[in-house]
């Protein structure tokens, strides 16, 4: 079978399980993890947009993700935007906002001066959201969060809402694909390996890193109004540095570089801590462990590092493209 | 007044307790280029490490700088079993020591539990001191006394020795000094384990301060790295002076904003961080 | 046509000082349309900075750059690109994880409104690699347009460095050491294509080795502690005595 071949017959599997999934009688339990799944995984893909094609390690995806998670909140609970697309649109624009303010401070600065100052700047958003309590509800979060209706349909249930974060998640895994594919994809790479290059060859390479940082918001801002609805409750926990922490996990072991890898490194990190936490209450350590080792010795992540160990059981030495690590 | 005080020594306290945790990280930034976020790991772990020693019995002090060793012995084996490989690669040092405070943390949750201890600092420094109507703990002072001692240790060693001038020459230019036939490597390993032996160490000592709970580190991280924002990567009097104001600012805002504390931190360190990348203190980068 | 438009390049009274340390001192001097003018200077002469500054870099000190009579001192690098300089670097400077072809694409598409485009494969513009490809074969080296940059040897390398600046279409082009390291066989490729380029491209060139800036050059002009000491076509300078003195040893 063609490489290529392979990857259709894997992609289509791949989707039609997720479809047929809720109806084959798992219990909802895994319907509903499995519905995190694809939520966390569009904010992981949003990251590796940001890693592993600008080479921008970015410690505040969280507050993103989390302050599209509060729009949406605070909209629903004061203002009275109840609609999916008004909760949608409320969420992505405040993430995109939050970007566009991140930006302007944290682009000045590149490499470990970036990560540091976005650790920062995701402690100040979450300062806000644990201390505001007056707006946000402080360490009790917001409640009474309801899922809209989308048009005809009633998403609240389960099965209904984890249609909704699949469609999400494919509409995301699609366009995030084809931007890293296209011209200004390239662009991007090439700003990622030698901005001093693309300076002298007339690139203007603080604009392509401020616009990836809010393409990247828009669908982190996307995850966390999914997020808030999944929950029907945000805190101060979903936009915290452990919540970047996260995603910056979930990135690194699907696979830097990419986008697809990170719906394996998010079906890993949901379903270990769940399943995990049932057998032994030592989870992250195992995760922590499971890191720490991919980091050292497969730094391409599960999706370079699965196939190499499945070729080898099978007894074939094939060589595996790797995939590209900053 | 008394309230302007009150808060001062409180936050000089607190400060120069995050010079404990501070002087490390930025040393190890500034030699070998390795962002060491479990550098408050290594705090936690000491204080959890002094405390047990304490109620076996052992005097507060010897505990103290007992869960300093132990911290260093264990921040020795991950530096020279995984770390030392990319002290030139600070993405994937990041990453590792991502994955080392994810481990300890859930270590230290399996060892002592998820209940907050409080720690009691020793019985002669525990009373108060009244001048008028202030009043404010001993303790504070002897925590402030410690951490300028290990300062002034600290700037002595980089000044005044052999050891110092090779790690000041090896920040500066670290090719070159490699070129002098300094032995760097060697360097990196005694800076790796002074920051995690004076975090460790000051995990008890600020123990009556802080207390000692899961997450306490990750609560201090970002503090941290506000310190060594302040006052300049690399700069070890930058993470002195640093490491006060980012105290003083702490107590100051609690108090009077306890609404927006956070943000009368970090919206400062943010805008030096962008304006002003080399710290109020470091030399331009 | 008056000095100014004529005028590719123009730089008015440069000087560069990093601290108390002078590397450049006051500068001057003027590059003709279509000229190929060598820069020469012993090591430490300023020579890269001279480029970073004229490439916007580094800002200046003092003085300021004119771009085919404009004043450019004030651009960052990637406006000065588009105002038609294009520069090669002494290190190789290229996207070692791309392949040859993106990279080339990277220079070609860089004025192109195509580079905003987020929406579309790169696979919809094969109008583009193909021009890659073409750039390619005039060197010979089609044969690695889709080899990963990271994978070519030292030479060809180097030849894709210039090919990415003239790739650019450039009214002024900045070779800094075209032919650093390369075997004597490399060197004389580097030195063919850049002597194809002639007659079009207005072009300052860095070398060491005399034998290509005999071979591209026409004008000449000697750095030496930051200052220009001699300016002037190559047979002049060839003569002067001082020049001689401190930079060629008395053996030309």
């Amino acid at each position: 079978m063609s490489a290529r071949r392979r990857w259709i017959v894997t992609i289509v599997a791949g989707a039609a399980l997720a479809l047929l999934l809720p109806h084959l009688g798992v219990p909802t339990f895994f319907v509903s993890l499995l519905t995190q799944t694809w939520i966390i995984a569009i904010a992981a893909m949003s990251l590796d947009l940001l890693i592993g094609f600008v080479g921008l390690v970015n410690f505040s995806q969280a507050a993103l993700f989390g302050v599209g998670a509060y729009a949406v909140a605070i909209g629903a609970t004061r203002f009275h935007i109840t609609g999916f697309a008004g909760g949608l649109v409320c969420g992505m624009i405040a993430a995109v906002v939050t970007a566009a303010l991140f930006g302007l401070v944290a682009l000045r600065a590149e490499g470990p001066g970036f990560i540091i100052i976005t650790i920062a700047l995701n402690q100040i958003v979450w300062g806000l959201a644990y201390q505001w309590v007056s707006v946000s509800g402080g360490d009790n979060g917001i409640t009474g969060i309801t899922r809209p209706p989308l048009g005809p349909f009633d998403l609240s249930s389960n099965t209904a809402y984890y249609y909704v974060c699949l469609a999400a998640f494919a509409l995301t895994l699609a366009i995030l694909m084809t931007v890293v594919r296209s011209p200004y994809g390239l662009v991007l790479k090439g700003v990622r390996d030698t901005p001093r290059r693309m300076r002298a060859l007339g690139y203007n390479v603080w604009l392509y890193r401020y616009s990836a940082l809010l393409l990247s918001s828009v669908f982190a801002g996307t995850a966390g109004v999914l997020f808030a609805w999944y929950n029907q409750f945000v805190g101060p926990v979903d936009l915290s540095l452990d919540q970047s922490t996260q995603f910056l996990i979930v990135t690194i072991l699907g696979g830097i570089g990419t986008i697809y890898g990170q719906l394996f490194g998010a079906l890993v990190v949901i379903f270990l801590s769940n399943e995990l936490s049932s057998i032994t209450q030592r989870w992250m350590l195992v995760l922590g462990v499971i890191y720490f080792a991919i980091v050292l010795y497969a730094p391409g992540g599960l999706v370079v590092l699965v196939p190499r160990l499945w070729d080898r059981l099978r007894g074939k030495r094939v060589a595996v493209v790797p995939a590209e690590h900053p | 007044m008394q309230f302007y005080i009150q808060n001062a020594l409180g936050g000089l306290a607190y400060g120069s307790l995050l010079f404990l945790i501070a002087s490390g990280l930025t040393l190890i930034f500034g030699l070998m280029r390795i962002i060491n976020l479990a550098q408050t790991s290594f705090y936690l772990l000491g204080a959890y490490i002094g405390l047990s020693l304490v109620t076996h019995g052992w005097n507060f002090w010897l505990a103290s700088l007992a869960g300093g060793i132990v911290t260093m012995a264990l921040g020795l084996a991950v530096y020279s079993a995984f770390l030392h490989r990319y002290h030139a690669d600070p993405l994937t040092s990041l990453l590792l020591t991502l994955g080392l405070t994810l481990i300890l943390d859930d270590g230290i949750l399996a060892l002592w539990g998820g209940d907050p201890h409080s720690i009691s600092p020793p019985a002669i420094f525990a009373g108060s001191l009244t001048f008028g109507t202030l009043v404010f703990p001993v303790y504070w002072l002897v925590v402030i006394g410690i951490s300028f001692a290990i300062a002034a240790i600290l700037f002595l060693t980089l000044q005044r020795t052999m050891l110092g001038v090779m790690i000041r020459a090896a920040v500066d230019d670290e090719e070159m000094t490699r070129g002098l036939g300094v032995d760097v490597n060697r360097a990196f390993y005694i800076v790796f384990a002074a920051g995690a032996l004076i975090a460790g160490l000051g995990g008890l000592l600020g123990g009556p301060i802080t207390s000692a709970y899961p997450g306490l580190d990750g609560e201090l991280t970002p503090l941290a790295f506000a310190v060594v924002i302040v006052g300049g990567m690399g700069s070890l009097g930058g993470a002195l002076a640093g490491s006060l104001i980012i105290g003083l600012v702490n107590a100051f805002g609690k108090a009077l904003f306890p609404e927006l504390s956070y943000f009368t931190i970090f919206v400062p360190v943010a805008l030096i961080m962008a304006f002003r990348p080399q710290g109020l203190f470091g030399r331009k980068l | 046509m008056n000095d100014a438009q004529s005028a590719c390049l123009e730089l008015r009274g440069i000087s560069k000082r990093f601290g108390s340390l002078g590397v450049l001192d006051d500068v001057t001097l003027t590059v003709r349309r279509g000229e190929r003018r060598g820069i020469i200077g012993p090591n430490g002469a300023g020579k890269s900075t001279l480029f970073n500054i004229i490439a916007g870099e580094l800002p200046a000190s003092a003085g300021s750059v004119h771009l085919l009579g404009r004043d450019v001192s004030r651009l960052p690098a990637h406006r000065r690109a588009r105002a038609g300089l294009a520069r090669t670097f002494q290190t190789t400077t290229l996207f070692p994880r791309l392949t040859v072809v993106e990279n080339l694409v990277l220079a070609l598409q860089a004025h192109s409104p195509e580079r905003f485009h987020l929406l579309a494969p790169r696979s919809r513009y094969r109008a583009r690699d193909e021009e890659a490809v073409a750039l390619l074969d005039r060197v010979g080296l089609a044969g690695c347009a889709e080899v990963l940059v990271d994978a070519l040897g030292y030479g060809e390398k180097r030849q894709i460095e210039i090919l990415l600046a003239l790739a650019q279409k450039p009214q002024l082009l900045l070779l800094d050491e075209p032919t650093a390291g390369l075997a004597p066989a490399d060197a004389s490729l580097v030195t063919e294509m850049l002597k194809r380029e002639r007659g079009g491209t207005t072009m300052v060139l860095i070398e060491h080795d005399m034998g290509v800036v005999f071979d591209v050059v026409e004008n000449l002009t000697v750095l030496h502690h930051g200052r220009v000491v001699a300016d002037g076509p190559l047979e002049t300078i060839r003569g002067d005595a001082k020049v001689q003195e401190i930079y060629l040893g008395g053996n030309l």
